[in-house]
């Protein structure tokens, strides 16, 4: 077993995992988090996305006891205050999801995109979701979402 | 799926990373960003008994000026390549070739080190090292040593590293001239079908130096040297076009599902054109 | 002002926000692997790694002493746990071959990834390295994997004990087709492959079975889109009474047809966990998915068009070979019969004469994927009359209005249906009009004479499906194994609100949604009032689940109509405390009013508390304010559509990127516009996949090639197009709504569109056909080969 120390969604957590453990494993199954999905075994599909030190990652590809000292933030992390995230508000007005597998992955890759440009392009958004599958909506409206909560973050005093 | 079990060891310093290597045997393996090793072994394809993590060793994660060269880091994402200004006006073409890897989640944990490591002839950044006349810094037990990235590449997943050895820093030319990486995949998270990456140096329009690396051309990246001397004196479209088709005069290259060897070798000469032309505007 | 509030309570059709997203957005979803019990363990299968092979051994020895194991079971362990094979629901012949399906082989295996051992353990981690000590040893026989080798001289029997690999031949023929074929001045004759598709719902399969060992009785949390289907079904094949099994679809991650299926692990979980006597889960792992999951589509189709020299279609032939798999999934013979009414698209005609052969193969069971059998259908008809316009030198876009059935209702189609509300030329004008098509087509002409690489090309598919499955009738005359009815629950509660028990089974669709939008306008009260409840038999008992796209015009119905049968009973009741009669009440927003008298009221509300208090109802009317409804409905639904696809190739590279990509699209009248709009994107995203990305394929040994997402191409966003979308709303007189179905539209008419496009751009060069998906090798090589060079 290895000792890890981290954080996750601002909770401290001291754990003992077996080292083979993924963090995806370690979120969903020892902390309880479990909307954190799964949705392939090839690091392919992205469902798995968490933000570690606030840039997205597999967490499938990821060795919980390579997290150790490592802030993580999962869907369940994003809201903010009792108030949702900028992009989770988008997402339902746009119908940027429909069975809500992918969803969280989506979200948590589309929180490091608008990190890292604030401003994108529809193209840009769609690059910048590469790593994310979804099944369901033919991406339209997830784009369409990402497009929208930029702009609200763009235009929100000390936005997120 | 979930891995065989295996031993784990975070390694603090180089020196202690070779150090546990040595003590855990033959099926020890070091874990850089993980974006190789783990998927194989989530699928049970890779066994190793022991892991030795060299995530935490900040002293391998840098990119530095020295003189005429710059110096990476092992540890330093692609997507820290991608985002450095200082290597993207020193050596533009590995900052554009690790743009070009995987996904933004791959880019974020993966690694320079752990790729050109992993040999992979589909990966992107060894073309672009061999282009690029890259060396290759390692580091052994008895010390440190340091090889050209054309003799490093040795075959499909095989390369000059040996065991227990760590590969430290890549180690590339300030690039004169223009530089271009183009990849032909089928969707963008793949590897590359065929991956051009291309290094040009003009006089007056016409081409005074090419230097051309290719992804998935063969068992290892492939320096297009016949392509390199047709380019020399080009300039305009046809006399780019007509060098790069000369690629023609390589190994044949493999081909699977997605191209035959003569689709891969037409592709190849497309991107050639394209990257080059590409890399001199 | 009752002007005012009737507008504000009318939900149908406009927009709100979905009621499924707060939860899945927070991460508050309840998919089944999030799902835990005490006390429970978790299953591993041990796979066959072969195509075809004999079990000679299995030694579970090894893997019982692992660590955490608490049982192994060979299938020969387990063959007398089941009462019945695998259920196959869909005999579409009298004398069909329908094998024995084993949930875990017992002596042989005929696909890669059949399970042929089961390990159960504490962990999932444990069950998976136990797995790997089971020794199974094999005496591997000669494979077939595909539809021609199988039908072959000589081919490897997938089942011994028939004659041939043939599972059945199933026909049907209007009029006199050789009469037709007889008369014509052009006869168009094609041959087109479907490449066969892996469904990839986001979320792998799972299942989850806790038992209750002193009642006998079991519940079970399964990835499954028939939770109602399936109770019956896990009875059966688990011989367990139907009164003791309890089957929950919680949150369900996306299905496609590809959890509309009875599997082994399901059976598998049940019995395990009678036999152990406690809680058994399995998780499947994608890799694992892509062998142990229903594949879809794989066909070679055979066509002809016979055609008078304007281009006017006399007669049809269609002939069809499709590749069941090793074993019959639960429809999977039936899937063909879903295409075999649509191979005469929109078009007219007098004659028409159908054939498809089911044949088995070593490989992974096929089934219903997103379409089933339409998609196939409607390929093969869009593509056939765009040879046809070719051969006789008529626009695409003409010929097709040429062919159209008329405008109307019950309109027939030589196919054998009547369909419902027809109108199609004034869809593809819109089509037309949205596209500017003369503009386009002179910027395809400038490119050809410019001499450019990046060709353009124009393709069109006016598309029509069948949904709303179906009459039952109809479907026992088709040998269907169940009925195509829909069951809805209403009751008002004491305090007002609403709850709404749907048979319908969504998973992803919207249903919670869209039938709130439905109840609330029926019953006049709050969206926000109704809540909907769906996919657990203990809680909605009568439904027969979502596939299809039935549940709205069959499901969505029965809501609606057990809401008027609510409103009946509730003026009634009204009527009593009002001491009025019925026929003196007017009901508009949740509120009677006696006519001429509009400050004499009760609200629904109001009547909802008196019918639970009970103290003042009318005569023999019993206590509270609650409806029941079966919808049974009298035809199909035909939704139609024309989809314009634009494609630019780049001749140097063979790729073809889609510049434009129009769907205008008629599902009748729209309860959700927001959840159609989606369903479309979502559909034609499969469909342009399947068109450019995707094809599993097999080595001849029965390995699956394509075996993970990383060499399965399903595309991401930034290998989709943004897509245009517009309706016309021809109302369907098959149900009092109006409505017809889109889940599956997008799938079924893109396809074809975007191949007539890549065909369409490279025609010039002599090219008549190409293969889908059009990787960038088929079309390089293809226009390579019209060049008369090498490849």
């Amino acid at each position: 077993m290895t000792r890890i120390s981290l954080s996750v969604n601002g909770v401290a957590h001291d754990a003992e995992v077996e080292p083979r453990t993924l963090l995806v494993y370690f979120l969903r199954e020892q902390l309880g988090l479990t909307g954190t999905h799964v949705g392939c075994d090839t690091s392919s599909c992205g469902a798995c996305t968490v933000l570690v030190d606030g840039r997205s990652v597999k967490s499938c590809t990821m060795l919980a006891a390579q997290a150790d000292g490592a802030e993580i933030t999962t869907v369940e992390g994003l809201a903010a205050n009792g108030s949702w995230h900028p992009l989770q508000t988008a997402f339902h007005e746009q119908h940027g999801l429909q069975c809500g597998f992918c969803t969280p992955g989506m979200l948590m890759a589309s929180v490091s995109l608008l990190a890292e440009d604030p401003d994108p392009t529809a193209e840009q958004i769609r690059h910048g979701l590469e790593g994310n599958l979804c099944r369901c909506t033919g991406y339209q409206n997830i784009v369409t979402a990402v497009l929208a909560a930029a702009e609200e973050m763009r235009s929100a005093p000390g936005g997120r | 799926m979930i891995p065989s079990p295996f031993e784990y060891e975070r390694a603090t310093s180089v020196a202690n990373a070779i150090e546990l290597l040595s003590q855990g045997g033959e099926d020890s393996r070091l874990l850089a960003g993980g974006h190789s090793l783990l998927p194989l072994m989530r699928l049970r394809l890779a066994r190793p008994s022991l892991l030795v993590d060299i995530g935490r060793i900040d002293d391998l994660r840098y990119i530095t000026s020295e003189g005429d060269h710059v110096v990476v880091g092992a540890m330093t994402t692609h997507h820290e390549l991608a985002d450095s200004r200082e290597l993207g006006e020193a050596c533009p073409l590995l900052a554009a070739t690790a743009r070009q890897i995987g996904d933004p989640q791959v880019r974020h944990r993966g690694t320079i080190g752990g790729s050109v490591a992993h040999a992979d002839p589909a990966s992107d950044l060894p073309a672009a090292l061999l282009a690029l006349d890259a060396e290759i810094v390692i580091e052994g037990a008895d010390g440190s040593r340091s090889v050209a990235a054309a003799d490093f590449f040795q075959g499909p997943f095989m390369s000059d590293l040996r065991d227990g050895e760590l590969l430290s820093a890549i180690r590339v030319p300030v690039t004169r001239g223009g530089a271009s990486y183009l990849k032909f995949q089928r969707r963008a998270q793949d590897w590359a079908i065929v991956g051009v990456a291309a290094v040009v140096e003009s006089e007056g329009g016409a081409i005074s130096r090419a230097a051309i690396g290719l992804t998935n051309m063969g068992g290892t990246p492939v320096r297009a040297g016949a392509v390199e001397e047709a380019l020399v004196g080009a300039g305009d479209e046809t006399s780019i076009a007509g060098a790069a088709a000369r690629v023609d005069e390589l190994d044949p290259p493999p081909g699977d599902d997605q191209a035959t060897p003569a689709f891969r070798s037409h592709l190849a000469s497309v991107l050639i054109r394209r990257a080059v032309a590409s890399a001199m505007a | 002002m009752a002007t005012a509030e009737k507008t504000a309570t009318r939900y149908v059709g406009g927009g709100v926000l979905r009621k499924e997203d707060p939860t899945l957005l927070t991460g508050q979803g309840t998919f089944v692997e999030s799902i835990t019990v005490p006390g429970m363990l978790h299953a591993a299968f041990v796979r066959s790694p072969y195509g075809s092979a004999e079990i000679t051994g299995v030694d579970t020895s090894a893997a019982s002493a692992a660590p955490g194991v608490v049982a192994v079971f060979s299938g020969e362990d387990l063959a007398d746990e089941w009462a019945a094979g695998l259920p196959m629901a869909w005999p579409v012949t009298d004398d069909i071959r329908i094998p024995d399906h084993w949930p875990v082989a017992k002596d042989t295996v005929r696909h890669v990834g059949e399970a042929v051992a089961v390990v159960v353990a504490g962990t999932r981690a444990q069950a998976a390295d136990a797995a790997e000590l089971v020794v199974v040893d094999y005496d591997e026989r000669p494979a077939v994997v595909d539809i021609e080798s199988a039908r072959a001289d000589g081919a490897p029997k997938v089942h011994e004990q028939y004659e041939n690999n043939d599972s059945y031949t199933w026909t049907l023929t209007n009029g006199d087709v050789d009469a037709a074929f007889a008369k014509a001045d052009v006869i168009v004759k094609e041959r087109y492959t479907q490449p066969r598709l892996i469904p990839n719902a986001i979320e792998p399969r799972a299942v989850l079975v806790r038992p209750t060992p002193a009642a006998s009785d079991y519940t079970v949390w399964s990835t499954t889109q028939i939770p109602h289907i399936a109770k019956v079904l896990f009875a059966l094949t688990a011989g367990i009474p139907e009164s003791k099994v309890r089957v929950i679809a919680p949150d369900v991650g996306g299905g496609f047809g590809s959890k509309l299926n009875i599997y082994a692990e399901e059976i598998a979980c049940l019995v395990l966990a009678r036999r152990l006597g406690a809680p058994i889960k399995w998780v499947a792992a994608r890799s694992e998915d892509y062998v142990a999951t229903i594949h879809g589509r794989d066909q070679i189709q055979h066509i002809e068009l016979a055609a008078d020299a304007e281009g006017k279609i006399l007669g049809y032939r269609a002939n069809i070979f499709a590749n069941m798999g090793a074993y019959l999934q639960l429809v999977a013979p039936g899937v063909p019969l879903l295409g075999a009414f649509l191979f005469c698209g929109t078009y007219g005609g007098e004659a028409y004469h159908f054939e498809c052969t089911g044949v088995f193969t070593n490989t992974t069971p096929t089934d219903a994927y997103r379409g089933a059998g339409r998609p196939e259908a409607t390929f093969a008809i869009e593509r056939a009359i765009d040879t046809l316009a070719r051969e006789i030198g008529v626009d695409p876009a003409e010929i097709r209005r040429r062919n159209f059935l008329p405008k109307g209702e019950m309109v027939q189609s030589p196919g054998g249906l009547a369909f419902d509300s027809t109108d199609y030329e004034a869809n593809l004008d819109r089509a037309l009009e949205i596209l500017d098509y003369d503009a386009v087509r002179a910027e395809q002409a400038a490119r050809r004479s410019s001499g450019s690489s990046r060709l353009l090309g124009v393709g069109f598919s006016t598309y029509v499906e069948m949904c709303g499955l179906a009459p039952s009738q109809v479907l026992g005359s088709l040998n269907y194994g169940a009925g195509g009815w829909d069951a809805a629950t209403v009751r008002m509660l004491p305090t007002g609100q609403a709850e709404v028990v749907t048979g319908t089974s969504p998973h992803g669709q919207g249903h919670v949604t869209a039938w709130s939008q439905i109840a609330a306008d029926a019953l006049g009260v709050p969206y926000e009032d109704v809540l909907v409840l769906h996919g657990d038999t203990q809680v909605a008992p009568h439904g027969m689940n979502t596939y299809g796209s039935r549940s709205l015009s069959v499901g969505g119905i029965a809501v609606h109509n057990a809401c008027g049968r609510v409103v009946d009973k509730a003026r009634r009741i009204a009527a009593h405390l009002l001491e009025v009669s019925p026929e003196d009440l007017e009901f508009e927003a949740g509120t009677f009013s006696v006519k001429g008298v509009p400050d004499r009221t009760k609200t629904i509300q109001e009547v909802a508390y008196a019918a639970w208090t009970a103290h003042a109802l009318p005569e023999g009317e019993e206590p509270g304010l609650t409806a029941h409804h079966v919808f049974d409905p009298p035809n199909f639904t035909f939704p139609f559509g024309t989809h314009i696809c634009v494609v630019e190739i780049d001749t140097e590279t063979g790729e073809v990127e889609i510049v434009r990509y129009l769907a205008v699209d008629d599902c009748g009248n729209v309860v959700n516009p927001q959840i159609v709009d989606g369903q479309v994107h979502g559909g034609v995203a499969q469909g342009i996949a399947a068109a450019l990305f995707e094809e599993a394929s097999y080595a001849e040994d029965g390995t699956l090639e394509t075996s993970s997402m990383l060499n399965y191409l399903v595309p991401s966003a930034a290998e989709m197009p943004a897509f245009e979308l517009d309706r016309t709303v021809t109302p369907s007189n098959s149900n009092p709504m109006g409505v017809k179905g889109i889940g599956e539209a997008g799938t079924i008419a893109s396809t074809p569109a975007v191949a007539n496009a890549a065909i369409d751009a490279l025609s010039h060069l002599g090219i008549t056909d190409l293969e889908i998906p059009l990787t960038p090798l088929r079309v390089w090589s293809a226009i390579q080969d019209a060049k008369g060079g090498a490849t």
